[in-house]
């Protein structure tokens, strides 16, 4: 082999530096999973009977569902008897402040880059933390409040705002959805609500860090943001978890709700451990999200980077309801070493001239396998609607794979459907090119991965999108300029 | 400036190079010229250090130093630049950026301060001028979906961006009209300086019209067969390759 493709290698396999465990006292319910758990989980967070109803019956159904086989990963059947359902680091009673969180916790976070005491926040990003099963911490929670928005975590909500949990919860994904949205929804923990009223632009960036810490946990969190009629919201997830050699699961669900002229953008930069080189460990990342542009002009826009996770099953869509709604997808997924990704978007078109665009860039390195998987569905009334897809492969080295199933089911015949393709390879001519201007071979493949992932990249805020280039170049090799 | 000695190059187990003998002073500009085959694009990739070649014997001196010692990288930040026969592309990057890390990332290694994008756009401004280049090929990305002679042209903006100490320009000439040929020309003879050598890799005699240089060398089946003063490219023009090529002896 040249050395240039060595070299790959060698940044190829850097290591994840997320992968510390907390050591914290934790509150553990035994692995498994029975309708008593679920009890325990609903009663441990003092949810109303309604919600306890709601998660149980969603078991019920879930029990009579089977784990889904039609993406292109390959991993062993889980024992979902073997997973803890519910975790959280023991906490004093009482009303969350920053100064009752645990010094450790803020340690994690700081270490993680996500400072959590408001005095060093500059970044005006008002952040939720949630560690495990639980959210530990909001910051700017009452600089928020004072414009009407509620933000903070999902079991406060259920507490605080029970009329919209239960107006919204399941609305846009049942609980009867899928076989992971349904597991989700018997036995989610916490996670981020967010609700913007009538008019109100939210001021700064709402953001969730996910860390999952505990052994053998999995972590199951429900976020639901609803923006009002003429409201706008960005919201930022992150995600870490510790190395570990087996695998754990993260089965979210997200909801959006977008009502009449109102904007949401939905940034994510998920960090999952991946496993190790040889596919050991890591998360399995099974996710669904998807978002209701229900009133007219609204728009809903997903940003994801998916540098993490052993496996990745995700498919952000946007229900196109409204008229004249706009839905947008842009995704990166990099899969290196033993990473699957399969990941993609559905749009359905209902209502009269809604647009979608759909900007997927895939990379694959090492051993690593990328599906694009998205839909784009119009439906017999939605007149006047429009779809651009793309979808392009980027393939470092010769064992890693590329795939793409675009699915179109148009029922308009106004509408108008667009798709393109490409798949393309780091040339080694494209590497010697650039070390002979002078850069090293780390500077040129994050330079060529980081051009080919530009058009999404750019849609990030832009504190994220910094963020975003450096991950992707830490996912390949040592660092980005 | 450079020194090459007995130079042995193979590829895939086929010797290409059979043995290199060149001394290429600062000031100097030296045209290879061969049939296809010869080696003369091989030589050019060699001294850029591309790995698809092995050198089996043989040592090149740049500025004394062991330049075969050196990863790519490092002999572009020591000035040697390569204009490409066939210039790579790189979608989604633009030229500016491109061309302002390879900038800064040269200036750095040399202890320069690195320039900012203001500085750049400025710098580049002018070249681009000279090269007849619209300022629009900045935005667009490297090489990607450029025609032949744009992407000429551009090697030989790089060149004028990076200012190097060694220039080797391989088969820049070819897929050029007349036109674009001059506008490069003209590029090359404003960077002749005392200081920087200039390395003409070259299947035709019709270039050095316009670059005129102080030396030719015929390379045939791997090794310099003649050399001489810019006389002898004309003398080859006239009598083409085939005398030359039969002198040598397996």
């Amino acid at each position: 082999m040249s050395t240039s493709a060595n070299q790959i290698e060698v940044i190829a396999n850097q290591e994840y530096k997320y992968g510390f465990v907390t050591d914290i006292e934790q509150e553990t319910v035994p692995p498994g999973l029975n309708e008593d758990v679920i009890r325990l989980i609903s009663a441990k967070k003092q949810e109303p009977e309604w919600l306890t109803e709601w998660r149980l019956n969603a078991y019920r159904h879930w029990l009579k569902m089977k784990d889904p086989k039609w993406a292109t990963v390959e991993y062993p059947p889980i024992d979902f008897q073997s997973i803890v359902y519910y975790s959280a680091p023991k906490m004093k009673e009482g009303p969350k402040s920053l100064a009752d969180v645990d010094p450790k916790l803020l340690e994690t976070y700081e270490k993680l880059g996500i400072p959590l005491r408001e005095r060093e926040l500059l970044s005006g990003v008002a952040v939720d933390a949630v560690f495990d099963s639980i959210s530990v911490a909001t910051t700017f929670k009452d600089k928020l409040a004072k414009l009407g928005i509620i933000f903070g975590s999902f079991s406060e909500a259920v507490q605080e705002h029970p009329e919209l949990v239960r107006k919204y919860l399941g609305s846009v994904v049942p609980a009867t959805d899928n076989f992971y949205a349904g597991l989700n929804s018997a036995v989610f923990s916490d996670g981020s609500f967010c609700y913007v009223p009538k008019g109100v632009r939210c001021p700064m960036e709402l953001s969730t860090y996910f860390r999952i810490n505990a052994k053998s946990t999995g972590q199951f969190e429900r976020t639901l943001i609803i923006a009002d009629e003429g409201s706008h919201v960005s919201y930022l997830e992150g995600c870490t978890a510790p190395m570990r050699d087996e695998n754990q699961l993260h089965a979210a669900v997200v909801e959006l709700v977008a009502h009449d002229n109102a904007q949401i953008k939905y940034s994510t930069i998920q960090n999952w451990y991946p496993g190790d080189k040889n596919g050991k460990g890591g998360i399995y990342n099974f996710v669904t999200k998807r978002g209701k542009c229900l009133g007219v002009n609204s728009k809903i826009s997903w940003t994801q980077v998916e540098t993490g996770s052993a496996i990745t099953w995700k498919y952000p869509s946007c229900i196109l309801q409204g008229d004249n709604s706009v839905g947008e997808f842009y995704s990166v997924a990099l899969t290196n070493n033993r990473q699957q990704a399969d990941t993609g978007t559905k749009m359905i078109h209902i209502g009269k001239n809604t647009r979608s665009t759909i900007i997927s860039k895939g990379i694959s390195a090492g051993h690593g396998k990328n599906t694009y998987r998205g839909m784009v569905k119009i439906l017999k009334g939605a007149e006047g609607a429009r779809n651009y897809s793309q979808c392009d492969s980027l393939l470092i080295g010769d064992q890693c794979s590329a795939h793409t199933f675009p699915y179109l089911e148009v029922k308009n015949s106004a509408a108008q459907v667009e798709h393109e393709a490409t798949t393309s390879k780091i040339g080694e001519d494209q590497i010697f090119y650039c070390q002979q201007r002078g850069l090293s071979t780390e500077d040129a493949v994050s330079m060529i991965v980081n051009g080919f992932a530009r058009q999404v990249i750019k849609e990030l805020p832009m504190e994220f999108a910094v963020e975003a280039q450096k991950l992707l170049g830490v996912s390949l090799e040592g660092s980005v300029g | 400036m450079l020194t090459i000695k007995n130079l042995h190059a193979s590829a895939a187990g086929r010797e290409i190079l059979r043995g290199i003998d060149l001394e290429i002073k600062a000031g100097e500009v030296h045209a290879i010229m061969g049939p296809n085959g010869s080696g003369k694009s091989t030589l050019a990739q060699v001294l850029a250090g591309r790995d698809l070649y092995t050198v089996t014997a043989g040592k090149v001196l740049y500025d004394g130093n062991d330049l075969l010692a050196m990863k790519p990288e490092e002999r572009a930040r020591a000035g040697i630049f390569l204009a490409f026969q066939y210039p790579v592309e790189i979608p989604g990057v633009s030229n500016l950026y491109f061309l302002r890390s390879a900038v800064n990332s040269i200036r750095k290694a040399r202890g320069l301060e690195e320039l900012d994008a203001f500085d750049f756009l400025q710098v580049s401004d002018g070249k681009m001028k000279l090269l007849g280049m619209d300022p629009s090929f900045r935005e667009r990305p490297v090489n990607a979906g450029f025609s032949g002679g744009e992407k000429k042209r551009n090697e030989i903006f790089q060149m004028a961006m990076l200012e190097p100490r060694l220039a080797i320009l391989d088969e820049t000439d070819s897929g050029l009209d007349i036109d674009a040929l001059k506008t490069v020309a003209d590029g090359v003879n404003a960077m002749r300086s005392p200081d920087r050598a200039i390395l003409v890799v070259t299947h035709y005699q019709r270039l050095l019209n316009y670059i005129v240089p102080d030396f030719v060398h015929v390379l045939a089946n791997g090794r310099i067969v003649k050399s001489g003063r810019k006389e002898l490219a004309l003398e080859l023009e006239e009598k083409g390759y085939v005398g030359l090529e039969t002198t040598v002896a397996y």
